[in-house]
């Protein structure tokens, strides 16, 4: 390449100017690092125009200086942020907000369906609970209501109808004795309820001579529901008979409170 | 090469390598906005702007593209003319078309010739108006080849070798 023809032209003159095509100014870059009197001819053209740009500069040109510069870039980053959300965002600004509170209050909403319908849930549950064990219950009673019966019906068992006495003509009572088993049952439905402190006591009784025989307590008569008592009795007994007796029972049975009585 | 690192490192976001080009382009760039604007204050203001941009869009600079000067000049000019163009400067009655730089440039050596370290008649000595004219259209106003050749009524050809000319007059000059 001739170099000093390519000077001459004037195309750096212009590459100065900055007023090239971009495909022009990769050129002139490319040969001014390939040739150095290009390069040089640049600078040498750059400081013409430096220098005349500075005669035109004005008379107090740079007395804001470069501390302007940096308080306008320390305030650039300062502040960018808040520029942003001024300007152009303030749409997307209103909308997010609208979108957010929507969600708060649907997510509210529906954390107070939740808790509503966990708290229902706990009250079915708590009824379904209630329920089992009434139906556990009334199965269970079944079952002692059935095995009651099938004890009363059983081939061995022996009725011995209790009357009342003078105490208390009105009552009655029933006793189921399995002699094998050595067993009896007290069927007391026929009782009045005792007095608080007092409590019925079953005898067996021989008849001659008259000896009784503590079999044990109607415990607990007033809660018990189907009023009938089991006991063990291993005795030849002839005869059974309830006395009223203080609470605890006695050694003896009190005649004068003798409720009911019936001969095997 | 010092001017290479130093522009990699403006464009690095290096403050003291920024300050180190305001402190040697600065004037260059207020000189330059005022020859269009024709208006110091207004100048000084776009000035710090121009600055201002260049920082803002320093990774778009590209050295194989072209002089780091030509750059930051050419950010210069279109603030200038933006501005002239805007609303703020409907009324004003200056023109791009005509009134030379060198008034600016005559008017500001008698105020205070002894700033220059090249005087301003010194720097335009013998030169011609028609070197004024396209000295300024295309340093100072970003006129192309051609809109500079259809502005001045010359062929394109000649843009190139008269503004060479001319420059070579003020490379001249400084000599001197």
């Amino acid at each position: 390449m001739d170099v000093n023809k390519y000077i001459t032209s004037g195309i750096l003159e212009l590459y100065v100017a900055g007023t090239l095509s971009e495909e022009e100014n990769l050129e002139v870059a490319r040969n001014a690092e390939q040739y150095p009197e290009i390069k040089e001819e640049i600078l040498a053209i750059e400081a013409a125009i430096l220098a005349l740009s500075k005669a035109a500069a004005p008379l107090r040109s740079g007395s804001k200086g470069f501390n302007d510069i940096m308080r306008r870039i320390a305030a650039l980053s300062d502040t960018k942020v808040i520029t942003m959300t001024d300007s152009k965002t303030n749409w997307f600004t209103y909308v997010g907000w609208a979108a957010s509170i929507l969600l708060a209050t649907g997510m509210l909403w529906m954390y107070n369906q939740n808790t509503q319908l966990k708290s229902e849930i706990n009250v079915a549950s708590q009824t379904n609970e209630v329920l089992e064990q009434q139906i556990f219950e009334a199965n269970t009673s079944l079952e002692k209501s059935k095995e009651l019966l099938n004890t009363i019906r059983d081939k061995n068992i022996e009725v011995i109808a209790l009357g009342g006495q003078t105490v208390s003509p009105t009552s009655y009572a029933k006793a189921y004795w399995n002699k094998a088993e050595q067993k009896v049952f007290i069927d007391a439905k026929g009782l009045p309820e005792p007095p608080d402190g007092m409590v019925y006591q079953v005898w067996s009784l021989k008849l001659s001579p008259l000896t009784p025989t503590s079999m044990g307590l109607l415990e607990d008569f007033k809660n018990d529901d189907n009023k009938v008592f089991a006991f063990a009795n291993p005795n030849e007994s002839e005869a059974f008979g309830i006395t009223l007796e203080p609470a605890g029972g006695s050694e003896s049975p009190t005649l004068e409170q003798l409720y009911t009585l019936g001969a095997v | 090469m010092e001017l290479e690192i130093l522009v990699s490192h403006f464009q690095s976001k290096d403050m003291k390598a920024f300050e180190k080009l305001y402190a040697m382009y600065s004037e260059n760039i207020c000189g330059v906005i005022n020859t269009i604007v024709k208006n110091t204050d207004l100048a000084e203001e776009i000035c710090q702007d121009v600055f201002m941009k260049a920082w803002n869009n320093a990774e778009s600079y590209n050295a194989s593209k072209g002089r780091f000067f030509t750059w930051i000049m050419n950010i210069a000019r279109n603030a200038a003319i933006d501005e002239l163009r805007s609303k703020s400067n409907k009324n004003s009655k200056q023109n791009l078309s005509s009134d030379f730089f060198v008034d600016i440039l005559e008017s500001k050596d008698d105020l205070n010739s002894q700033m220059d370290t090249i005087g301003i008649q010194n720097l335009l000595k013998n030169l011609k108006e028609k070197c004024v004219q396209i000295i300024e259209l295309l340093y100072f106003k970003g006129y192309t080849q051609k809109e500079a050749a259809e502005e001045l009524d010359i062929p394109v050809g000649t843009v190139k070798t008269r503004n060479r000319n001319c420059i070579s007059q003020i490379r001249g000059n400084i000599a001197i």
